[in-house]
């Protein structure tokens, strides 16, 4: 039955762009989960909605065939645009982030649909961007997937030291005389490019699902950074490939199989986490040291006494 | 570059006329300070005084409105030699939406310039910082989970990893039990000795009193001292007896003395 499964070019194809947008999504949701910008996935879905639009509005124009041709592409440039602005917006600091996130949920979807209509296409023909259609994934999809996921791997874990530093304590990093300006760029970009790459696989209105519940996921067992990531990853493949599978049985949507998977993981591990870690202590927590002020005998006898009841 | 550095009298820091404005509040007002080679050099000045916003000026954070900021012989941006810097930041309210590790904050203080990649033999180097700050043994915990002195420990111990040749630190012991506190200040002795300049802001010389060469005190956003450290307090009775005692022959020590009253009355 696997091997049925196996062999189907469909599926392989899906199978590897699966496993692709598993491991790439959640080491770029690390960085957005880290600079408290969760819903910045969401954001780019959105305007790569429009991009997407665009592209078969442009597409059209062309005279191309099919008329999504330019779709993808479209959605890349859009995404990336996107992106850079909400950084830009973030580092003038006038509106705050939030808001700025929130124009773009709006705009994104308004100027998708708008255009499409132009285009002479329907709403309708969105609704493969939005919510997925990997079943269709083609070989040039397929290497599309492929160069960028490499893009954002090489990028976001080469980079992973110098991006921690920048997303935890950015004035630090400032005054450390880090390029901060690119380097806050170069999340930006790298997640725009990542909405595109995972949005064949679950669509756009999922995407961000699969950047952050790993991230979620991962918190539960791990309070490192760098463990953070790396169980992120692992927990992005296992839910996509196995919801992959899934639905190569079952007719149900994939996008929506691969984040209900996930969530579901998430319900479990934070079920069962509590119950891994309540072994017994890891020794004293209070560190051995001389107190602060002059403490008459009786009371350096009670802290002699209260430190031998930790050990 | 540092070649240049082996003459004594180099400066190291060095404000000029240097003015910062957040909108509408003109916050430094005009401040020279310059820091020499070897020095030690305190920071003085009420609560709201503005040491941390010139402290942030001259590393980078604060793009000033007017007036100029040196650091090792260069503006202050990407002709600095970064590697010979450490900052330490008034506490830090950082720390993203992902718990790290002691070992991962100081790690990211070895990073600096255009070193976007940890150097070789980075654990021995961060093991050996967190023994300075005595928590060699905290490195696997997360920082989030530990206390607050011990979190202030470790950006002193993010800052040093670099082995600098400058620190500059805005009040590094806040909050830092009195062992700690020694710990810290012999560590500062040694380097010293070894060539470091440093130029920490404080609200009370405490335990760096004997290596503090010069005090420069703010107040109001401009520069209302600049000369010898204000004398130990001769009594230890904190509660009767807040006043700084003005150093005898310096007459513009009348008006430190006022500026550091600020801080001690609410
Ligand atoms: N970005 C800013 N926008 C507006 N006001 C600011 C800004 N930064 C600093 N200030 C104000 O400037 C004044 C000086 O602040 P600063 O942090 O430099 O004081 P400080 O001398 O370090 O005080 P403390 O002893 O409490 O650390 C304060 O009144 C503060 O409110
Ligand atoms: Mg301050």
């Amino acid at each position: 039955m696997i091997t049925l499964m196996l062999t189907d070019p469909f599926m392989q194809r899906a199978l590897l762009a699966a496993l692709l947008v598993g491991v790439t999504a959640p080491v770029v949701g690390t960085y957005l989960v880290q600079r408290k910008l969760s819903l910045l996935g969401d954001g780019i879905g959105h305007v790569a909605l429009t991009g997407v639009a665009l592209g078969w509005l442009v597409g059209v124009g062309a005279g191309l065939t099919p008329n999504d041709a330019l779709a993808v592409p479209g959605a890349v440039v859009a995404a990336v645009v996107g992106s850079v602005l909400i950084e830009v917006v973030r580092r003038r600091g006038r509106t705050s982030g939030d808001l700025a996130l929130a124009i773009m949920f709006y705009g994104g979807i308004a100027g998708g649909v708008l255009l499409i209509g132009i285009a002479g296409g329907s709403a309708g023909n969105l609704m493969q961007y939005l919510f997925g259609s990997i079943s269709t994934v083609s070989d040039a999809d397929l290497w599309l997937t492929v160069v960028l996921s490499a893009v954002v791997l090489t990028v976001g874990v080469g980079l992973r030291h110098a991006l921690f530093s920048v997303s935890h304590d950015e004035e630090f990093a400032v005054a450390s005389g880090l390029p901060v300006w690119a380097l806050n760029v170069v999340v930006a970009v790298v997640s725009a490019l990542t909405v595109t790459v995972a949005m064949r696989v679950v669509g756009l209105l999922l995407v961000s699902a699969l950047m952050i519940v790993p991230v979620a996921v991962a918190q539960q067992v791990t309070h490192a950074f760098g463990r953070t990531m790396l169980t992120a990853s692992v927990v992005g493949v296992v839910v996509c490939v196995s919801g992959l599978t899934i639905t190569y049985w079952h007719n149900v949507s994939p996008g929506a199989t691969i984040v209900v998977l996930a969530i579901a993981v998430y319900a479990v591990v934070s079920l069962v986490a509590p119950l891994l870690t309540r072994g017994r202590p890891a020794g004293d927590p209070h560190p051995d040291l001389p107190d602060d002020v002059d403490l008459p005998a009786a009371a350096t006898e009670r802290a002699a006494a209260a430190a031998k009841e930790c050990r | 570059m540092r070649m240049s550095t082996d003459h004594p009298a180099v400066t190291v820091v060095e404000a000029r006329a240097l003015h910062f404005r957040a909108g509408a509040s003109h916050i430094l007002r005009g401040v020279d300070l310059t820091v020499r080679r070897g020095e030690v050099v305190a920071l003085l000045g009420a609560n709201g005084s503005g040491k941390s916003t010139l402290v942030k000026s001259l590393v980078g954070i604060n793009a000033p409105t007017q007036g100029e900021a040196r650091l090792l012989g260069a503006p202050v941006g990407s002709g600095v030699d970064w590697s010979r810097v450490g900052y330490v930041p008034q506490r830090s309210g950082a720390g993203g939406g992902i718990p790290s590790t002691a070992q991962e904050v100081v790690a990211s203080g070895l990073l600096h310039g255009r070193r976007l990649r940890l150097p070789r033999g980075w654990r021995e180097r961060v093991a050996a910082a967190l023994d300075q700050v005595g928590l060699g043994d905290r490195g696997g915990d997360p920082v989030h989970l530990l206390s607050g002195g011990q979190q202030q420990r470790i950006l002193i111990a993010r800052a040093l990893v670099r082995e600098p040749d400058l620190l500059i630190l805005d009040e590094p012991v806040a909050g830092v039990d009195v062992a700690s506190q020694e710990a810290f200040a012999a560590t500062m002795r040694r380097l010293v000795d070894d060539g470091l300049t440093v130029l920490v802001v404080l609200h009370e010389l405490g335990e760096l009193e004997p290596l503090v060469t010069r005090a420069v005190v703010l107040g109001h956003g401009k520069v209302v001292h600049d000369g010898a450290p204000p004398r130990p307090r001769e009594d230890h009775d904190r509660a009767g007896h807040r006043h700084q005692h003005p150093h005898a022959d310096d007459n513009t020590l009348g008006e430190q003395a006022r500026a550091l009253d600020l801080e001690v009355r609410p």
